[in-house]
């Protein structure tokens, strides 16, 4: 497809000996929202990380518009456009809020994204902008990682479970920026163990079951039945 | 779930042979004081105790998971009390040892007080600091001769080819029971839980194991074994100062000789100690330049031979002479419902007590 | 008293450049550089080369020696130390370990045992008067403002600038520091760079103001270390301030008997340690 940005075949991952991803095959298009969903232990995460260079993969089985990035230094890929949000949001407990959200641009590209903008959409970092990173709100955090990752100006944002250990009205309000960040063309991936948070904000979701995609397609065309099926692993 | 048998295999063939060999050798080693020559009881007890002193550090650094550079502090210990109840209490300097080594094992207890307030690479220094301190309390003790040492007069009325021959034989008690005191520590459950401490301290407290008296036990034994290796060492010497008794450089070999050998296994300070005592008798007379020698020699086994040489040994070749390994061997139920992924016909999961660095190539 | 804590003082102010270059490596890499007095001792040595080198001016000498050092503490880092990082803290101490080893006996092999200084032209030995009867010596008070314009500069650099930010990004969390663009490898052996830099004027400095032997280098780790475990890790005002008590405590045992001087400091450590483990001044992280 010519607005595809992210192809993935067969990809293969691995933690040491262990086998965490059997040949997935991923695809996501310019300005799409995609969700990926699954059952704790079901590759998702992994999934992430080989796309961003923390899970050394094969050089072919990733392509970023066309070019093959598997097993590219983090960085690397970073400053080609494809920025993680990681899991558990990994702030640095050193550096204050400001210094968190700077962080990320280092590897900065040409955009919209800067530190007003971000302040604009979470108002409350502004205000808590020299407070060490980790005395924010599970919440407030969560905030700081997703602008750190904007900060570099992405073409394609993944998130792995944003909603993790929040409170439903937090992770609203969370999601509630997702419309400011996929306005202006960006691309999605939302990694999320909730399914019908991930069908209500994405347009096509994958379901992984123990490191293969059980099952995949547009929302609307999926039944509560078939991905119930998929994501615990039922005949 | 299937059901299966299961055993525990412990020994391999060829830590059976090993065994007997070992108890022939010390068999051997026994009767030299008959037909041997006296500068080789003297070299092995010289050996034997860099041996104990390097197995015990062995035993706190790569199963203990605690990297102490301070060790000496008990050698000395050892070798002060052992000085002080031959010389001023009358008691027989052979006894004196064992008592003196009991001495640094209880020392141990208040010194862990203050040293496991650091860990890592910052307990290793600050049990230096501890050695020193130490020295420096011992060097300013007149009644056994202050800075520059005393000796041990408890001997003296003692024929040279007795005290000799007795020396040796104690050395060599010394040794094996030092090996299988660490051995059956290993193999038993507190080994079990040392493994599991060194890999993740929350995960195993959580499991019900008691870590910090765990982490005093091995503290403790190291020190205890270090107070005997320091006994033995100024029995044999018949002189001590506290730059001889708490040099940091007995902490220094026991590393070389440990890290050459292989850390975490029994074998690795056996290994060690024999290719330490040969390179000592082939270049000691290069002086600067041989220690030079020693110093780049551990530096480049840490770097490119992470388990030593008898680590790379059992990871190449899987030997293994003091089988403190677990193997569970599975054996498939032949009435097994079918799984969606069969097993293999016989499934092995080495529970080899590697230290944790081992992993981080 | 008042000239025993001065001279505590002027001591801290030298055990505060001993500690910089430790603490340093720690804070950014957790790494513990038990050939510290080592490097101190064997940068002295080389001012004293360097000097006869370029024809007797000292301060030539160190500004020759600083480059080096720099490059040397880069070299060292990336391609030794860095392969001994880790969660288990053996290779680094036994790597370090080896080469304080291998320098203490190249420099026996080099220059003999004999205790050398390093030639300042008198410097070392012109004195100031405070009032009437306290006098400082010039040299040691020169040394007391280096140290406070090093303890400064690493706490600007760390605080406000963007290299510090990435050593404090790095350290808390390579990998995901390594997401935003920073290479680790790189950042390592930068601090180490600066680290010896420290260690340079440290040696240098304390060639000058009294004599330095090969085997000197273990206790001047000693002080390094205690210095910050005193003042608590994670701020370099606080290893300034536990070099000072620590300069102060062996003053004080100095006085009291010139044997138990070190000895006094070695308990004042223990005392810390077993009082206020996190140390006096630390920086929560």
């Amino acid at each position: 497809m010519s607005d595809s940005l992210l192809q993935v075949r067969g990809l293969e991952a691995f933690y040491g000996d262990a086998q965490a991803l059997f040949g997935m095959d991923f695809e996501l298009a310019k300005g799409e929202l995609v969700a990926v969903i699954g059952a704790n232990g079901a590759g998702k995460s992994t999934l992430l990380k080989s796309l961003t260079g923390l899970v050394r993969v094969p050089r072919e089985t990733v392509r970023w518009k066309g070019e093959a990035i598997g097993g590219l230094a983090p960085g690397e890929i970073v400053r080609k456009g494809l920025a993680m949000v990681p899991e558990g949001r990994r702030l640095f407990p050193s550096l204050s809020v400001e210094e968190n959200l700077l962080a990320g641009s280092l590897a900065r590209r040409a955009g919209p994204w800067n530190l007003s903008r971000l302040y604009r959409m979470f108002p409350i970092l502004q205000e808590k902008r020299h407070q060490p990173g980790t005395s924010l709100s599970g919440g407030q955090q969560q905030m700081v990682a997703l602008g750190r990752a904007l900060m570099s100006n992405p073409e394609a944002l993944l998130c792995d479970e944003l909603s993790l250990g929040l409170a439903p009205i937090v992770i609203r309000e969370i999601y509630a920026a997702m419309p400011q960040i996929t306005a202006e063309g960006m691309s999605v991936v939302i990694v999320e163990q909730d399914v019908s948070l991930a069908q209500r904000v994405s347009r096509r979701l994958y379901c992984l079951q123990e490191g293969r995609v059980s099952l995949q397609g547009e929302c609307t065309s999926l039944s509560r039945e078939q991905i119930s099926r998929a994501y615990f692993g039922m005949e | 779930m299937m059901a299966s048998n299961y055993s525990v295999q412990r020994a391999t063939p060829l830590s059976h042979a090993a065994g007997a060999v070992g108890a022939l050798l010390v068999l051997v080693a026994a009767s030299l004081p008959f037909w041997g020559e006296s500068s080789w009881m003297r070299e092995f007890v010289e050996i034997g105790c860099y041996f104990i002193f390097a197995m015990m550090w062995n035993l706190l650094a790569g199963y203990g998971g605690m990297v102490s550079i301070g060790q000496q502090a008990f050698f000395g210990f050892g070798g002060y009390v052992m000085l002080m109840l031959g010389n001023f209490a009358g008691i027989n300097p052979f006894v004196a040892v064992v008592l003196g080594a009991l001495a640094a094992g209880l020392v141990a207890v208040p010194v862990s007080f203050v040293a496991f307030r650091l860990s890592g690479g910052y307990f290793a220094i600050g049990t230096w600091v501890i050695a020193e301190v130490f020295r420096l309390s011992f060097a300013n003790v007149s009644a056994v001769g202050g800075g520059s040492g005393t000796t041990l007069t408890a001997l003296r009325g003692i024929e040279r080819a007795t005290r000799e021959s007795v020396t040796y034989w104690m050395a060599l008690g010394c040794v094996v029971a030092a090996i299988a005191l660490v051995y059956l520590f290993l193999r038993g459950k507190r080994g079990l839980a040392l493994l599991a401490i060194r890999d993740n301290e929350v995960a195993a407290e959580s499991q019900g194991i008691a870590v910090r008296q765990t982490k005093l036990a091995v503290y403790v034994v190291a020190a205890f074994g270090a107070g005997l290796a320091g006994a033995l060492y100024f029995v044999g010497n018949l002189r001590i100062s506290p730059d001889a008794a708490f040099s940091v450089n007995w902490s220094a070999f026991a590393i070389f000789m440990v890290v050459i050998g292989g850390i975490g296994r029994i074998e690795g300070p056996i290994v060690g100690a024999l290719v330490f005592w040969a390179l000592n008798k082939f270049f000691s007379d290069y002086g600067t330049w041989y220690l030079l020698g020693l110093g780049l020699l551990a530096i480049v086994v840490t770097l490119f031979f992470r388990q030593g040489l008898w680590g790379y040994a059992q990871q190449r070749w899987g030997w293994s002479l003091f089988p403190t390994q677990r193997r569970l061997v599975l054996m498939p139920d032949a009435t097994a419902t079918a799984a969606r992924r069969p097993l293999p016909a016989a499934q092995h999961t080495d529970l080899t007590l590697h230290p944790s660095h081992a992993k981080h190539q | 008293m008042i000239e025993t804590l001065l001279q505590g003082v002027l001591l801290g102010g030298l055990y505060t450049l001993f500690a910089l270059g430790q603490s340093l490596m720690f804070g950014v890499m957790r790494l513990t550089n038990t050939a510290q007095g080592d490097f101190i001792v064997l940068a002295a040595f080389a001012v004293i080369a360097a000097q006869a080198g370029v024809g007797g001016s000292a301060w030539l000498a160190v500004l020759a020696v600083l480059p080096l050092a720099f490059a040397g503490g880069y070299a060292l880092q990336r391609f030794v130390l860095n392969g001994t990082l880790g969660k288990d803290p053996l290779p680094s101490l036994v790597v370090t370990f080896g080469l304080a080893v291998v320098i203490q006996n190249l420099l026996l092999q080099l220059f003999s045992a004999d205790p050398r200084s390093i030639e300042t032209g008198g410097f070392n030995i012109q004195g100031l008067q405070l009032g009437e009867s306290l006098s400082v010596g010039a040299l040691p008070l020169a040394i007391l403002g280096v140290a406070l314009a090093a303890t400064a500069a690493l706490q600007w650099l760390f605080g406000a600038t963007s290299l510090g930010r990435a050593f404090r990004a790095v350290s808390d969390d390579a990998e995901i520091a390594g997401l935003m663009g920073l290479d680790a490898r790189k950042l390592y052996a930068l601090a180490t760079a600066i680290a010896f830099v420290l260690i340079a004027i440290a040696g240098a400095l304390q060639g000058m103001r009294t004599t330095v032997a090969p085997s000197d280098g273990p206790l001047l780790l000693l002080f390094a270390f205690e210095a910050v475990i005193i003042g608590g890790m994670g701020s370099f005002w606080g290893t300034l301030a536990g070099a000072m008590i620590l300069g102060i405590t062996q003053q004080i045992g100095f006085r009291l008997d010139p044997g138990w001087g070190i000895w006094f400091g070695h308990i004042v450590f223990l005392a810390v340690l077993v009082l206020r483990p996190q140390g006096l001044f630390p920086k929560t992280r």
